[in-house]
């Protein structure tokens, strides 16, 4: 069976794979990291969306061998190491952009990526536009979309601090 | 100093205490789990509508690499079949037909994705390569689809013992009456309409996990459901004749449910009793497609309703003719969908005198169609909603003067509707205006006027609703033919140094139960939010409780949460009495602290509990010692939210494509607990409102091809689909719960389709259009404008 070797969330690992599998299931059978959810098989629902080589793709169409070398970030690896959520998480959280959580860690992994790509910010059109490949259930996407809007405000340093929903 | 704690308890947006686990990827959902030396399942599944198995040969399946076992019907001979939780009699008294629904097919299936075998293996690839070297033939027969086709003569019966291929023949409210008015009315309205076939999609697709402990002989099944304990009654009891004390159900994080995880699947049967057979843990999980074809399906009604009115537009009596589809097979509790949470809901806000409503339902070789978000609900409010606007055009009535003149008055309550239900408490006329205030209902004609300088058609449509959640009472219930009680338990388990357990039935798949709960023991017992944990999901942690649907969680079980608390104040008073050599009467409770009526002699909570645990100055002839309590609470009444949606759209002349613009929603839901979880709510539901409104159907082919079967050919609502939702609560409270809530979880996919639908329509007023069936897709809304097929 082919080897991959690769990193993730900044640990080395080599993993034996099947030529057929998916990243997803390299991050989820072979090395527990279950933080990435596998919600449609059909590259339509953006849970199983992680970093790879600092920008997002689909896990979930993206086979275990073609990630040889790269450096993967997945949900559990956003936070900084003494549990300081990022801003995208934080945000999350004060905008109630969350219900059962499980399109989350595929949300929050796009919406990082989306902000970095877009230095100039935003607007809200915009950035439901940009979580086209993105599936939630739950929330109706309302406030995912303010999250987003709240944290590209830090993350681009116009704020030192998230705004708050009550602001 | 002091620094005034924030205020976590009743109606304070406290952050959810569930956010971090689920934001840092350490939610544990079914697929997350992993018991040692597990197995995979594989599930083989019918690729034909309507067939006879003529030859299954699992051979060379077994042959295959990694194969444990290969089981078919005739390998579970000893299983039972499926039970479905409600029983509705026909309009003669006899009972529903009710046939089986086997767990694998015997025989014959009739529906794409029925169940014919399943291939347990090493891993998940080897059991699905496994189920391809499994050789069946089919005999394949005609099928029927659609309701029209199952009933016309000479269709093809789904069952053989059920030729007519009717499930049940039901009526329900006085048809003299009904036939009075109609003789007597000025105006006399038809309807017809389908109210689209839905696909749940909650996002994590189910799964399944047995164990079987062959030592103790205790079965676990780890299933994504929304009430375990109702899966462990109907799965040991009846399909796998296992006792409740050897078989434990633990539903841990579930990503959404929305209906779909109510009902008892073949899945969970398959995995525990393979897991017995193998004495290894076997694991399941869909793929999206398997979902598409096996979690039941929503909606999916044909009605013709009439409406009588005098002259002055006074509504005199409602007829309503409903075919409901039930799919293949009776799903748990399919056959309540359309009678007890459709027809008592034909009354809606307005004092309707006379209604008669006759149900058939219907079996089809389609996946079985059960409650989804509102079931029956939303079905009742499109009709009305539409009707009533359909009335208002043909009768000359404006639509908001047709509702007042028919809304229940403020003052009416507690109101009886001529089809069952009590209503206790409503304030239609109020959330009506602040909706029509907030939507800036009036300025409206001046963005229609704008939008068309633009080139677009702009249209507004209003919906005033109510449903009945809070379900339900269990004599009430009983009576109408449930094969469960619907009460709910609280288990409030004071630790000695004061904090707090709850141990609860409901379950939360999204709705934020950790928090909420949390909240109204920080309310009324002190104790702050972050001491106060939520135990749900596990039938070996948790009492016999009834699980989270029908908007029913708070309203039920945060009832059964607040008479616990009451005991344990009760308790915790006559200690704190003995402990201050008082009087039980002279002792006050409030939020933490128990006093000596008049004096300032305290003693806090947690003096009380540790004295509960550290007995040693302890009242011990009249105590016992410990500070938990359980509660069971039965309701006394549904509860009945209510309010007005208002939807503004704009569609394109040149695509048909209809862009959601403005979306308000003023929904009395009873006392809030946190603000800003209702609002998600709210917005949640509206959503899916929208999608069906919109973009959702699911449809099969003549051949019975389930045609929408991904999420690439079923449209989901994504982010650019959905407009800014306007929320506002206006409150009035429920008079027979301790809590005064009513439920918010479903509100916003009840009230919204027919207010998207009414805009719809008005967008296309100058094109004589009457009605737009859902989903109102481009293709349909083009071939209107552009004078093709015009409905």
């Amino acid at each position: 069976m082919p080897q991959v070797t690769l990193s993730v969330n900044g640990a080395t690992h080599t993993v034996e794979v099947e030529g057929r599998t998916l990243l997803v299931e390299l991050l989820r059978e072979k090395l527990r990291l279950t933080g990435t959810h596998v919600g449609c098989d059909t590259s339509q629902c953006g849970a199983c969306v992680v970093h790879m080589d600092g920008e997002s793709v689909k896990a979930c169409t993206v086979l275990a061998v073609a990630s040889q070398g790269a450096n993967i970030t997945t949900i559990e690896g956003l936070a900084a190491a003494d549990g300081t959520l990022h801003p995208m998480q934080e945000a999350f959280r004060e905008y109630h952009a969350l219900q059962c959580g499980f399109c989350t860690p595929g949300m929050v992994m796009s919406a990082v990526d989306l902000v970095q790509k877009n230095p100039q910010g935003l607007s809200e059109p915009e950035i439901r536009e940009g979580l086209e490949g993105n599936l939630c259930r739950c929330t109706g996407y309302h406030n995912i979309v303010k999250a987003i809007a709240a944290a590209q405000d830090v993350m681009h340093g116009r704020r030192e601090t998230l705004a708050t929903a009550a602001e | 100093m002091n620094v005034m704690a924030p205020f976590e308890g009743i109606g304070a947006s406290v952050k959810r205490k569930e956010d971090l686990r689920f934001l840092s990827g350490r939610g544990q959902y079914t697929d997350d789990i992993n018991r040692p030396g597990q197995l995979h399942a594989y599930i083989l599944r019918s690729p034909h509508a309507h067939a006879r198995i003529t030859a299954l040969d699992v051979a060379a399946a077994k042959a295959m690499p990694g194969v444990r076992a290969v089981y078919t019907s005739a390998d579970m001979a000893a299983v039972g079949g499926i039970p479905c939780g409600w029983q509705i009699h026909n309009k003669d008294g006899t009972p529903m037909a009710e046939p089986k629904h086997p767990v694998l097919a015997e025989g014959k299936v009739r529906h794409v994705g029925d169940p014919v075998a399943v291939v347990v293996a090493d891993t998940r690839p080897q059991a699905r390569d496994a189920a391809e070297a499994i050789a069946v033939e089919y005999d394949v027969l005609p099928s029927a689809t659609t309701m029209a086709h199952a009933q016309a003569p000479g269709a093809p019966a789904v069952h053989d013992d059920v030729p007519s291929n009717l499930c049940y023949d039901w009526h329900i409210g006085e048809k003299g009456a009904v036939d009075a008015a109609f003789a007597q009315a000025t105006h006399r309205v038809v309807f017809e309409t389908t109210n689209n076939r839905l696909v749940p999609n909650a996002m994590e697709p189910r799964a399944a996990i047995g164990d079987y402990d062959t030592t103790s002989g205790e079965h676990t099944l780890y299933t994504t459901s929304q009430n375990p304990h109702v899966i462990r009654l109907l799965m040991g009891a009846f399909v796998l004749n296992i006792p409740e004390s050897r078989l434990r159900v633990v539903a841990p994080d579930v990503g959404g449910g929305f209906g779909s995880k109510i009902y008892h699947y073949a899945e969970e049967a398959i995995v525990t009793w393979a897991a017995h057979k193998l004495g290894r843990p076997v694991k399941w999980t869909a793929d999206r497609t398997e979902s598409f074809m096996s979690d039941a399906h929503g909606r999916d009604h044909v009605t013709r309703a009439e409406l009588a009115l005098d002259a002055e537009g006074t509504f005199l009596a409602l007829r309503v003719h409903t075919q409901a589809n039930m799919g293949a097979y009776l799903s748990t509790f399919a056959p309540c969908v359309p009678t007890y949470l459709y027809a008592t809901l034909l009354a809606g806000v307005y004092k309707t005198p006379a209604i008669y409503a006759e149900v058939k339902a219907v079996f089809t070789n389609t996946v079985p169609v059960d409650a989804y978000r509102g079931a029956g609900r939303p079905e009742a409010t499109y009709l009305l909603e539409r009707l009533v606007d359909v009335a208002a055009r043909q009768c000359g009535f404006d639509k908001l003067e047709l509702r007042r003149r028919n809304f229940i008055a403020t003052d009416a309550f507690p109101y009886q509707t001529p089809v069952a239900l009590e209503y206790d408490s409503g304030d239609y006329f109020s959330t009506l205006s602040q909706a029509l205030e907030t939507a800036d209902w009036h300025g409206f004609e001046a963005r229609r006027a704008e939008a068309k300088a633009r080139g677009r058609l702009r249209g507004i449509g209003i919906s005033t609703y109510l449903e009945a959640c809070g379900i339900a009472p269990s004599a009430v219930v009983g009576s109408l033919g449930a094969r469960a009680g619907l009460y709910e338990v609280g288990t409030i388990r004071v630790h000695p140094t004061g904090s707090v357990t709850v141990l609860t039935g409901a379950h939360s798949h999204g709705q934020g139960h950790e928090t909420t709960f949390a909240q109204l023991v920080s309310d009324k017992l002190g104790v702050p939010v972050n001491m106060v944990d939520i135990v749900h999901g596990d039938t070996a942690k948790v009492p016999f409780g009834m699980g989270t649907y029908g908007s029913r969680s708070l309203a039920v079980g945060g009832s059964a949460m607040d008479k616990a608390m009451d005991k344990i104040i009760a308790k915790g008073r006559r200690i704190a009495a003995h402990l201050m050599e008082a009087s039980v009467e002279d002792i006050e409770f409030d939020r933490g602290t128990f006093r000596v009526a008049g004096t300032d002699k305290t003693k806090a909570l947690a003096e009380i509990s540790l004295a509960a645990y550290v007995p040693h100055n302890y009242p011990h002839d009249e105590l016992e010692p410990g500070l938990e309590e359980t509660a069971f609470y039965d309701p006394k009444n549904f509860t009945y939210p209510g309010g007005c949606h208002i939807a503004e759209v704009e569609i394109e002349p040149e695509t048909g494509k209809v862009h959601m613009v403005n979306f308000t929603a003023v929904d009395d839901v009873g006392r809030v607990i946190n603000p800003m979880i209702v609002e998600g709510q709210v917005q949640g539901g509206v959503a899916q409102g929208i999608g069906q409104a919109l973009l959702e159907a699911c449809v099969y082919d003549e051949g019975g091809q389930l045609l929408s079967a991904s999420m690439m050919d079923y449209t989901m609502p994504r982010a650019d689909d959905l407009a800014p939702v306007s929320v506002a609560t206006h409150v009035t409270l429920c008079t027979h719960n301790p809590l005064g809530v009513k439920g918010c979880g479903e509100v916003g996919a009840i009230g919204s389709p027919p207010a998207v639908m009414n805009a719809v329509v008005d967008a296309l007023r100058d094109f004589g259009v009457n009605h737009v069936e859902m989903p109102a897709t481009p293709p349909k809304i083009w071939s209107i404008i552009h004078g093709k097929n015009g409905a």
